[in-house]
C-alpha cells in the first residue's frame, strides 16, 4: 500500500516532467544560473576566509584577529 | 577607522550586494502579489466550477511560473556571498541569521517545492480542493519565507534578543521570539508583503489592459482587472497604515535614518514633515552650515506627529544625533557620537584584553575585561569609526527615494480606485488612455518596491547590524579586482537573465489565455 502511494507520487512528478514544455527552458535556465554562481564563481573569485580557518575555535580566533585589528 | 581595508572593496562589496538584492527583489514581490491573486481566481473557480475562472487562473499561474523559475536562487546568492563577502559578519551573527534562514530554508523547500509541483501538474490529476490548497500553500510558502528573511533582516536594523559572547566571537540567541516577533519584524513583514501584493497587483491589471488596448480577450481582461484591483486598493490602503507604523519605529529604533530621510540636520519640537523638497547640493557635511534645501514644502508638526505621536514631539536632527546631549524617550540622555566612539574603541580593547588574558591563564584579570566589554558592547561598532561624521548615511539618496516610494503608494490608491470603479461601473474597454496608464503603472510598481528597499538599506549605513557592525569591519578582505569583476560578472548575468524572463513572459502573455484553455484541453484528452 505504502509503495503504492510511492510510486504514484513517483509518477506523478514523472509525468509532470514529461509534459514540460515551456518548463524544460525555464529549468535549463535555472541550471545555467546555478552552474555559474555558485560553481565558477566559488571555484575562481573567492578564498573561504572561514573554511581555511579550521575548527570553530580557530574561526572564532581569526575573526576576532580581524575585528581588533581592524581598529588598530 | 578601518584603516587596512580600502573604502573602494567596501564600495564594490556593497555594489555587488546591493545588486543582487536589486535584482532578486524583482521577483520576490511579483512572486507574492500574484500568488495572492491566481488564489484568487482559483477559489472562484472552486466555488463556481467555471471553465472561465479556471482558465483565468491558469494563465496568471503560467506567468508566476516564470518569474518563480528565473528569481529562484537569486537569494540564495545573497546568503553565499554573506560567507564569501561578508565573512566577519557572517560568524559575528552566529545563529541569530542563521536560524531564521534555516527554517526559511526549510519551509521554502518542503512548502514550495511540494505543493508548487501540484500546482502545476495537478490540474485534473488531483481534487479540485487539494489542487486549490495547493495554489495557496505555494503562496502561503512564499509569504512564510518572506517572514523569516525579514526577521534577519530586521534583526540587522534592530538587534534585540541575543547576548554577544567573546569567547565564540558569535552573538547568541537568548530570547528567540523577541528576534522572531520585534516590532521592528512586524512592521517590515507587513509592509513588504503589502508591497509585493500591490506589485502583483500592478502587473496583472496593466497586462489585462494590454489586452484591452489590443482589443481581444475583452472578457478575461476585466475578470483579471476587478480580482487584481480589489487586490491592489486593499492591499495600497493598508501599505500606507503599515508605513505610518514604519516611520514611528524607525524614529525608535534608527533616529539617524529618519533624520536621513527628512534631511534634517536640526530637530526639535513640532517639526513639520517636507513633503516636497530640493535638497541643497552644496551641503556636504552635517555642521558645515549650509543650509539643507534649495526649496521645500513642509506639512507643520508632521513629521513629529508621525514620529511620536505628538504633534509637539521631540524629534531629533542629524546635527542633535550627532552632539547628543537631547533626552531619549525612554528618560535618559543620548550620548553623543564621540562618546560613543570612546566607547566602542574601549570595548574592541576589552575584548583584546579578554582574549589575550583568557589566552595566558588569567582569568580574574579576563573576567573584568569581559565585564568591561560587556558594559561598553552597545556601542562596539563605532570603535570602528573615524569621525562622528561617519554615523551620517547618504542624505540625498534617502530623502529622494523615501518620497518617489510615498508619492507613488499615494498613486496606486488613486489608480486602483479609479480602475475599480470604470471596471464595475462603466466598460472599461473603452478607455484606452487608462490602458496605457496601466502599463506604464508596471515599472511605476517595480521603482516603489526598489525605492522602499534603498530607503531601508542605505538608510542603515554605515552599519551591517545597527551599532554594533559597520560596513568596514563586517567585510572580508578580499582583493577588490576579485569583487569588482564578479560584480561586472553579476551584472551581465542578472541582465541576460532578466532578458530571457522578459522575453519568455512577453511571449506568453501574447500567446493569451487561449493557450491555458488549450493546455487544459489537453489536460482533458490525457
Amino acid at each position: 500500500m505504502r509503495n503504492n502511494v510511492l510510486v504514484r507520487i513517483y509518477r506523478f512528478y514523472l509525468d509532470g516532467f514529461r509534459s514540460m514544455t515551456l518548463g524544460r527552458t525555464l529549468w535549463v535556465l535555472i541550471l545555467v544560473k546555478l552552474f555559474v554562481m555558485f560553481v565558477i564563481l566559488k571555484l575562481f573569485f573567492f578564498p573561504d576566509f572561514l573554511g581555511r580557518a579550521g575548527d570553530d575555535a580557530s574561526k572564532a580566533d581569526y575573526v576576532a584577529n580581524e575585528l581588533v585589528e581592524r581598529m588598530e | 577607522m578601518v584603516e587596512n581595508i580600502s573604502g573602494s572593496l567596501i564600495d564594490w562589496s556593497r555594489a555587488q550586494f546591493a545588486l543582487t538584492a536589486a535584482y532578486h527583489w524583482l521577483f520576490v514581490p511579483l512572486t507574492l502579489g500574484l500568488a495572492v491573486v491566481m488564489g484568487l481566481m482559483e477559489t472562484v473557480y472552486y466555488k463556481t466550477g467555471d471553465e472561465k475562472w479556471k482558465r483565468t487562473a491558469r494563465f496568471w499561474m503560467k506567468l508566476f511560473g516564470i518569474n518563480f523559475a528565473v528569481g529562484v536562487a537569486t537569494g540564495l546568492i545573497l546568503e553565499f556571498q554573506f560567507g564569501t563577502n561578508w565573512s566577519n559578519y557572517s560568524w559575528f551573527v552566529g545563529d541569530i541569521f542563521g536560524a531564521p534562514l534555516a527554517i526559511e530554508g526549510i519551509v521554502a523547500f518542503f512548502m514550495e517545492v511540494t505543493f508548487i509541483a501540484v500546482m502545476f501538474f495537478g490540474w485534473n490529476k488531483v481534487s479540485r480542493g487539494f489542487h486549490l490548497a495547493s495554489t495557496w500553500l505555494t503562496g502561503l510558502g512564499a509569504t512564510i519565507s518572506a517572514w523569516w528573511i525579514l526577521v534577519a533582516n530586521s534583526w540587522m536594523q534592530d538587534p534585540v534578543g541575543m547576548v554577544f559572547n567573546p569567547d565564540t566571537m558569535r552573538n547568541e540567541m537568548v530570547d528567540f521570539w523577541a528576534v522572531a516577533t520585534s516590532d521592528t519584524a512586524v512592521v517590515k513583514f507587513l509592509h513588504t508583503v503589502l508591497s509585493g501584493w500591490v506589485l502583483g497587483a500592478v502587473f496583472v491589471v496593466g497586462v489585462s489592459c494590454w489586452f484591452l488596448w489590443k482589443r481581444r480577450d475583452k472578457a478575461f481582461a476585466v475578470r483579471s482587472i476587478k480580482v487584481a484591483a480589489s487586490v491592489g486598493l486593499v492591499a495600497a490602503l493598508l501599505l500606507a497604515w503599515t508605513g505610518d507604523s514604519s516611520a514611528y519605529n524607525v524614529a525608535k529604533t534608527q533616529p539617524m535614518k529618519l533624520a536621513a530621510i527628512e534631511g534634517l540636520y536640526e530637530g526639535g519640537n513640532g517639526i513639520g514633515l517636507v513633503g516636497v523638497g530640493v535638497l541643497n547640493p552644496s551641503k556636504e557635511r552635517w555642521d558645515d552650515g549650509e543650509d539643507a534645501f534649495l526649496m521645500k514644502m513642509e506639512i507643520p508638526r508632521m513629521l513629529s506627529l508621525l514620529a511620536t505621536r505628538d504633534m509637539d514631539g521631540y524629534v531629533p536632527g542629524i546635527g542633535d544625533i550627532i552632539r547628543g546631549g537631547y533626552q531619549l524617550p525612554d528618560g535618559t540622555t543620548a550620548l553623543s557620537a564621540q562618546e560613543k566612539i570612546e566607547r566602542g574603541r574601549s570595548a574592541i580593547a576589552s575584548l583584546a584584553d579578554y582574549r589575550r588574558l583568557r589566552a595566558e591563564g588569567d582569568t580574574a584579570a579576563a573576567s573584568a575585561a569581559r565585564a568591561e566589554l560587556m558594559e561598553d558592547m552597545p556601542y562596539f561598532g563605532y570603535g570602528y569609526l573615524s569621525a562622528p561624521g561617519e554615523t551620517v548615511p547618504p542624505v540625498g539618496i534617502n530623502f529622494y527615494s523615501f518620497r518617489v516610494m510615498v508619492i507613488l503608494g499615494g498613486y496606486f490608491i488613486a489608480f486602483f480606485a479609479v480602475v475599480l470603479f470604470l471596471a464595475f461601473k462603466r466598460d472599461i474597454s473603452r478607455f484606452r488612455w487608462l490602458h496605457v496608464v496601466a502599463l506604464v503603472t508596471i515599472p511605476l510598481g517595480y521603482i516603489a518596491t526598489q525605492t522602499g528597499w534603498i530607503v531601508a538599506e542605505v538608510g542603515r549605513q554605515p552599519w551591517t547590524i545597527q551599532d554594533l557592525l559597520p560596513v568596514g569591519a563586517a567585510v572580508s578582505g578580499l582583493e577588490v579586482g576579485s569583487v569588482r569583476t564578479t560584480f561586472f560578472i553579476f551584472a551581465i548575468l542578472f541582465t541576460v537573465l532578466l532578458i530571457a524572463e522578459i522575453g519568455i513572459m512577453l511571449r506568453e502573455i501574447r500567446r493569451g489565455p487561449e493557450q491555458a484553455a488549450s493546455d487544459v484541453s489537453n489536460d482533458k484528452k490525457a
